[in-house]
């Protein structure tokens, strides 16, 4: 049976039928057709459906979207602006070469998002730590943490 | 060059920081089906029979097809162009869906269901009787007396294809061993006699392996896939489905990563075959990440029983080495990558006497081994670069200097005639050396106490470009000319991450005289639409695709060009395409060409070429021709025509390929000229580059031109450019790691301090993405030297197929990565590139070994040196 | 999907006891990070949730009349990290819990959630072993508190019974006042890992910093549960902590109040190399942060941690 749930997603406000077995990455996905929210592993191992809940940094793949009600829930459709321009973060991460196969990218930007809210700045091996949560097999990490540098690092 | 080797900002940046980049499931239709593979609770055996009347009743299902149901066809699946000649053809083992069970997973039925939740509620209802044998998992229970052949129909024991390379007939090491002997002494000798493993590792792509299938109205089957090799997954589905190929269309959207494990057809011919029977309805099939670790594809796990024979003053005698590979259940790329990492650990040393290696792939009843990242050539390193350093432990001889001596020559030409032509390995390993402050640190770590222990090692690779001549390379690329003058670049290679279509992108551009904001290529390949090209392997693309991208720019510049002709009323010859413009062709030679005409009469890319000089006999020399050889002299003749360009390597030394501009055919044009070992020399590559001009008056913009042709009342003409390149050269790329750690004994644990890959891959097409590429090759040899294996239980049920527990390394498992380049432009790559895609994967793991060895004096035989393999070896070495 | 027959949001922690109480497949979800691993993977699949997820009271941190720390069981890893009482008071424990997993795991899992799995290998195991933690747990009849120390019964059982809903985990002052601690967690890499083994060592010193007088050993993955290792811990007491003796006391003691088995994950053999080692290291640096005053005063009342000196 759906239950309705209400939220905001990337600034706007939603309601919708859901059914509650579903996972917020299926919603998002399946529902809001927000499909820069990746499913790489379903388990909360790889990261690649990380999107902002509140502001925090979330593995939606396990998190019900009936815990969303009233949460104002981000993705990375929600950063850039509405004339196109990019998010610094979005821009940092194609300066660097921080992106290859892009599948772990917008994860990668959301907790970037995250981090750079915190208006804090982060030593290199914090990064390290701040991005354990999001495995990437092709870069390496090196040029991701250049862009992440760029906008939340203390060199920055 | 005015683009190519320039850090261009990848094409699909922009779409995969917004997340607007799609990928076959963001691209699914909402109403598909969702697709279930039922698999085999036991490792080998026999389904004898299938009960799917309780899971019918599941409220949601669809269909259930069993391994009783499908088609009896077998088919291969191995991502390598279709052969003409049946005995090179890749080996028909497996049907859509098998009752012969060969692996822990294998796939004995399929469920259809309107949702997941239906299709694995009904999957746990399915009711299996088994014939059971015994599970093989390893080489040894496979190869042992007794074990059930896996493939009776195939071959009567496991041994799926034993071959044996030598470096020369006659070469036996025994003899070797004993003329050794003879001549030097065997107190003057050094040996080492050893057995080395590499683990099955899986590639963990982050997208999981993925399609969607339905019938189109043509009654065509359709299949959305996150695949390297569209058209060739076109060819096996239809193959697998008994259908005519052109009743098949594969689409491949962008793509999260593959490393081989997509150059595979994997589910897919399943997914056509689930919509067929399904009624043509769209059907997903979508692994789980446990699936995708266990039953897709995996690197071989190999062993290499070694045998190496050295002099005590450092010269290396003889080796040999027999090479077992675990290849799992299923033929899938069949012997090519156990040939691969037996002739690899044969060429990349020089052995005085010679070198014997045999290779024997293995069916076992475990995950299959396919291709993955740099395809047999990471086992061959670590197992020739651990004799090499066993023997230098054993000799006392510093590994550095070992390999500088011993290692493969400049010049190497491989038994099946690829030469490596550009060659820097050894300035690579000064490089190397230096960075790491290999001396000095080989000094200060010569005595070391306490539990925790430093040390530098090193490793180096030789890797050939693309599958010529043991395969079919063959590429073909189209342009179309837009009404405002930008173009569409269409093609069937694959940019699976490692940023294809932006050096594409740059080599269009580059050889057009477009502007790259108005080049367009097309990242999404329908076979129904691309042109044929066989995808993304064997670091292939850049130098094959390349190849036919640069042919199809030349013929569209010319077909430009000519109606630029028509416009301007003037000859072609005298105009350029310069940033969008068509220009005046300005000539800055400084004599005439009638003084200059030679002739080109032979120039055989892998034969011996030779150039003679049909110009008036030149007066004076041309500098910096002062060696003695014939390709030099060749040349020198040719420079008198034209002018000498470079061959200058990095290190100040003078290459053995060099560039020279020469008048042929009435043209100045730019030429490549190489040393042949015989001595001779071939012309291999019309650069393409026209010397000596530059652009003068702008006298008509591309878009102007454009507009007239499409719309001109005269002479419409819609210009375009399709072309094939059959590509029948092939060269070496090569290169090598070095690494600073420090071992923290009691612990177990790694610590790198200072890592560095230098790679010799030719002409950089893209200096950023191409350093980005190595980042990430790194990462993955650091994983695969210290913490990922794919481990099975005594019922051969693989026990860590989860990102959990198989450990590719976080961004807090990696250390700052460098990467420096030799740049030498490699004559036979279309804009002097060659291989980097896959290399840098390759030398880390046995730098990472070799490091541990001068750091503890340990010697570890096998990777992945695991915290409690390096703590039992420490205890037994009474090192804690 | 997950395959769930129904769905409870319990509003409070009486309606959680009442939803489970007549719900007999139902389990309780928290976090989600670990029952919705297991209902993918076919475990419990079918059966029902009731949530505590959206609970209020059952998050943060606070400091009851005596002293005591009470833990909400719903707060994620994240806060407790970077929770000022626990920064101030159990510092080693906000180390702990800042190992599971990844950030983004850490900002879902919840400290109750990771007691109540039972799982020998959660990162807040041995330290609040040697904090002598109580688990309050509210079910039907009622409200009862069991030491951590009494908690569990086996790999992945606990005596918490179905209708019981942890509703706090209390720490008090004699626990931690005066003690300073290092948790060391090993495993295979150095994120988004289960550990090999977790080892918690906690000491108070003598006022003079000279002496031990009392030291806590904890551990995870050292045996089926998590374990205290009292023996050793007493034959510390009274040594002094410029001898290096004390190295190998506990180094060598541990191993004969350990029970590790071998698993592919890891063997008995080294997993009783990493019981010494971590121990030798883990005393180390408890004994350095003590020196170093890092050790803390009994919490007074409504202060907040930031403002209290130590």
């Amino acid at each position: 049976m759906l239950k309705i749930v209400h939220m905001w997603v990337n600034g706007n406000e939603v309601e919708l039928a859901v059914d509650p077995r579903e996972s917020l990455l299926e919603t998002l996905r399946e529902r809001l057709n927000l499909t820069s929210v990746k499913k790489g592993c379903g388990v909360g191992e790889c990261g690649a459906c990380t999107v902002l809940i509140d502001g925090v940094a979330v593995d939606v793949c396990l998190y019900l979207t009936m815990w969303a009600e009233g949460k104002h829930i981000l993705t990375t459709e929600g950063l850039k602006r509405p004339n196109g321009e990019l998010n610094p973060i979005q821009q940092a991460f194609i300066d660097e070469a921080a992106v290859q196969c892009g599948f772990c990218t917008p994860g990668l930007i959301m907790t970037a998002v995250e981090l750079a809210g915190t208006g804090k700045r982060y030593t290199r091996e914090e990064l390290r730590k701040l991005i354990a949560g999001h495995l990437c097999r092709c870069t390496g990490y090196e040029n991701i943490l250049n862009a992440m540098e760029r906008v939340c690092g203390q060199e920055a | 060059m005015e683009t190519v080797g320039k850090s261009f900002t990848r094409v699909d940046a922009r779409g995969k920081v917004t997340g607007e980049a799609k990928y076959t499931n963001d691209l699914m239709p909402k109403d598909a089906l969702w697709a279930k593979v039922v698999r085999s609770t036991i490792a080998n055996g026999v389904v004898k029979s299938i009960d799917i009347s309780e899971a019918l009743q599941v409220p949601g299902v669809v269909r259930i097809v069993t391994c009783f149901d499908v088609p009896d066809i077998q088919f291969p699946t191995a991502g390598h162009p279709w052969s003409v000649e049946a005995a090179h053809q890749d080996v028909p083992d497996r049907k859509l869906l098998n009752t012969r069970v060969r692996q822990w997973g294998d796939e004995i039925a399929a469920i259809v269901a309107k949702d997941n939740v239906a299709a694995e509620r009904a999957a746990r209802l399915i009711r299996v009787e088994y014939e059971e044998y015994e599970p093989i998992v390893t080489i040894e229970e496979a190869l042992a007396e007794g074990a059930t052949p896996l493939h009776p129909d195939i071959r009567k024991d496991n041994i799926f294809v034993h071959t044996s390379f030598k470096t020369s007939p006659d070469f036996d090491y025994d003899k070797a061993k004993e003329r050794a002997i003879e001549e030097y002494g065997e107190e003057n000798l050094i040996e080492v006699s050893d057995t080395y493993r590499t683990p099955r590792i899986a590639h963990c792509h982050i997208e999981v392996c993925t399609s969607w299938a339905y019938v189109d109205t043509n009654g065509k089957v359709t299949v959305v896939a996150s695949t390297q090799i569209p058209h060739i997954m076109r060819r096996v589905i239809a193959q697998a489905l008994g259908w005519p190929v052109g009743k098949v269309r594969v689409i491949k959207p962008y793509i999260g990563g593959g490393f081989g494990n997509k150059q595979d057809v994997l589910d897919e011919p399943l997914n056509a075959y689930l919509s067929i029977v399904c009624g043509g309805r769209c059907v997903c099939l979508e692994l789980s990440r446990e699936e995708c670790v266990s039953q897709t594809r995996t690197r071989h796990a190999c062993k290499g029983v070694l045998r190496g024979l050295a002099t005590k003053d450092g010269k290396l005698l003889a080796r040999e080495g027999d090479i077992y590979t675990n290849k799992g259940a299923y033929a899938s790329h069949g012997h090519a990558i156990t040939a691969g990492m037996t002739t690899n650990f044969k060429d990349i040393m020089h052995d005085a006497y010679g070198c014997r290696s045999d290779g024997y792939s293995v069916y076992t009843s475990s995950a299959v081994a396919g291709a993955m990242r740099a395809y047999g050539v990471p086992q061959a390193a670590f197992l020739a670069d651990c004799l090499t350093d066993d023997l230098c432990a054993k000799g006392g001889f510093d590994p550095l200097q070992f390999r500088m001596d011993n290692c493969v020559p400049p010049g190497f030409v491989a038994s099946n005639g690829i030469t490596y032509y550009s060659y820097s390995l050894k300035e690579c390993m000064k490089r190397g050396a230096e960075f790491i402050h290999w001396e000095e640190k080989r000094r200060e770590y010569a005595h070391q106490e306490g539990p925790v222990r430093r040390g530098v090692g090193m490793s180096i690779f030789m890797y050939k470009v693309g599958v010529y001549p043991i395969s079919l390379e063959t590429s073909s690329a189209r342009m179309i000319l837009n009404q405002d003058g930008s173009i569409q670049v269409e093609l069937s290679a694959t940019e699976i991450g490692q940023g294809a279509d932006t050096v594409f992108s740059q080599m269009a551009s580059e050889t057009t005289g477009i502007t790259m904001d108005k080049v367009y290529i097309i990242s999404t390949q329908d076979t129904d639409v691309a042109p044929f090209d066989t995808g993304a392997y064997a670091s292939r693309q850049s130098f094959v695709t390349g190849k036919a991208v640069k042919k199809c720019a030349l013929e569209l510049r010319a077909r430009i060009l000519d109606y630029a002709s028509y416009m301007l009323g003037r000859p072609a010859e005298e105009l350029m395409i310069w940033q969008n413009q068509i220009c005046e062709k300005i000539h800055t030679g400084t004599a005439a060409a009638s003084d200059r005409a030679c002739t080109v009469t032979a120039s055989s890319p892998t034969g011996a070429g030779t150039v003679t000089d049909a110009a008036p006999t030149g007066t004076g020399a041309a500098d910096g021709f002062d060696t003695g050889n014939a390709a030099v002299r060749n040349a020198k003749k040719l420079a008198l025509g034209g002018e000498y360009i470079d061959n200058t390597r990095n290190d100040g030394s003078k290459g053995e390929s060099a560039k020279y501009s020469a008048w042929l055919d009435g043209k100045v044009k730019e030429y490549d000229i190489h040393d042949l070992p015989n001595g001779e020399a071939a012309i291999l590559r019309d650069t393409g580059v026209e010397k000596d001009v530059k652009p003068g008056k702008a006298l008509l913009s591309m878009e102007d031109l454009a507009m007239n042709a499409f719309y001109s009342l005269d002479r419409s003409e819609h210009i375009t450019a399709e072309v094939t390149n059959h590509c029948k050269e092939n060269t070496f790329a090569s290169g090598c790691c070095f690494v600073d750690l420090e071992v923290d004994m009691p612990l177990g644990k790694v610590k790198i301090n200072n890592i560095i890959n230098v790679h010799d891959s030719g002409t950089l097409l893209n200096p950023k993405l191409a350093e980005a590429q190595v980042h990430g090759g790194m990462a993955m040899g650091i994983g695969y030297a210290l913490t990922e294996e794919l481990l099975y239980n005594e019922k051969g049920r693989p026990l860590n197929a989860n990102l959990l527990d198989f450990k590719i390394p976080t961004a807090m498992d990696v250390p700052e990565l460098h990467v420096e380049f030799l740049e030498m432009d490699d004559p036979m790559g279309p804009y002097g590139n060659k291989a980097l895609g896959e290399p840098p994967a390759i030398p880390v793991a046995p730098a990472i070994r070799n490091a541990i060895l001068n750091a503890t004096g340990v010697s570890m035989k096998e990777i992945p040196m695991t915290q409690q393999k390096l703590v039992a070896a420490f205890k037994e070495a009474g090192l804690i | 999907m997950f395959d769930i027959e129904h769905y409870f949001e319990a509003k409070s922690v009486e309606d959680a006891v009442r939803l489970l109480t007549e719900h007999e497949d139902a389990e309780i979800i928290s976090g989600g990070t670990d029952v919705l691993v297991k209902l993918r993977d076919g475990k419990g699949a079918g059966g029902s949730l009731v949530s505590i997820h959206e609970i209020k009271e059952l998050h943060g941190v606070k400091i009851l009349s005596d002293g005591t720390l009470e833990i909400g069981p719903a707060t994620c890893f994240t806060d407790l990290t970077n929770d000022p009482l626990i920064i101030r008071y159990v510092p080693y424990l906000g180390e702990a819990v800042d190992t599971v997993g990844g950030p983004q795991i850490r900002n879902q899992g919840t400290i109750g959630g990771n007691v109540c799995n039972g799982a020998t290998s959660a990162d807040s195991a041995a330290t609040l072993q040697t904090l002598n933690a109580v688990v309050v747990l509210q079910g039907a009849e009622g409200v009862r508190r069991v030491p951590v120390t009494e908690f569990y019964t086996g790999p992945g059982r606990t005596v918490r019974r179905h209708d019981e809903v942890c509703r706090a985990i209390e720490i008090r002052p004699e626990d931690y006042a005066g003690f300073t601690g290092c948790y060391m967690k090993y495993g295979k890499r150095a994120a988004m890992e289960i550990a090999t083994l977790g080892c918690c060592v906690r000491v108070r010193l003598t006022p003079d910093g000279e002496t031990i007088e009392e030291a806590r050993i904890g551990y995870g993955v050292a045996a089926p549960t998590p374990i205290r290792c009292r023996e050793t811990e007493q034959a510390l007491a009274g040594k002094r902590v410029a001898d290096d003796q004390i190295y190998e006391l506990i180094g060598s003691g541990v191993l004969n109040e350990v029970n590790p088995r071998s698993s592919w994950r890891a063997s008995k053999d080294f997993r009783l190399q990493l019981i010494s080692e971590l121990a030798r290291r883990a005393l180390k640096e408890a004994i350095r942060r003590w020196q170093n005053h890092e050790a803390p005063d009994a919490a007074l009342p409504g202060r907040k941690g930031g403002d209290q000196g130590c």
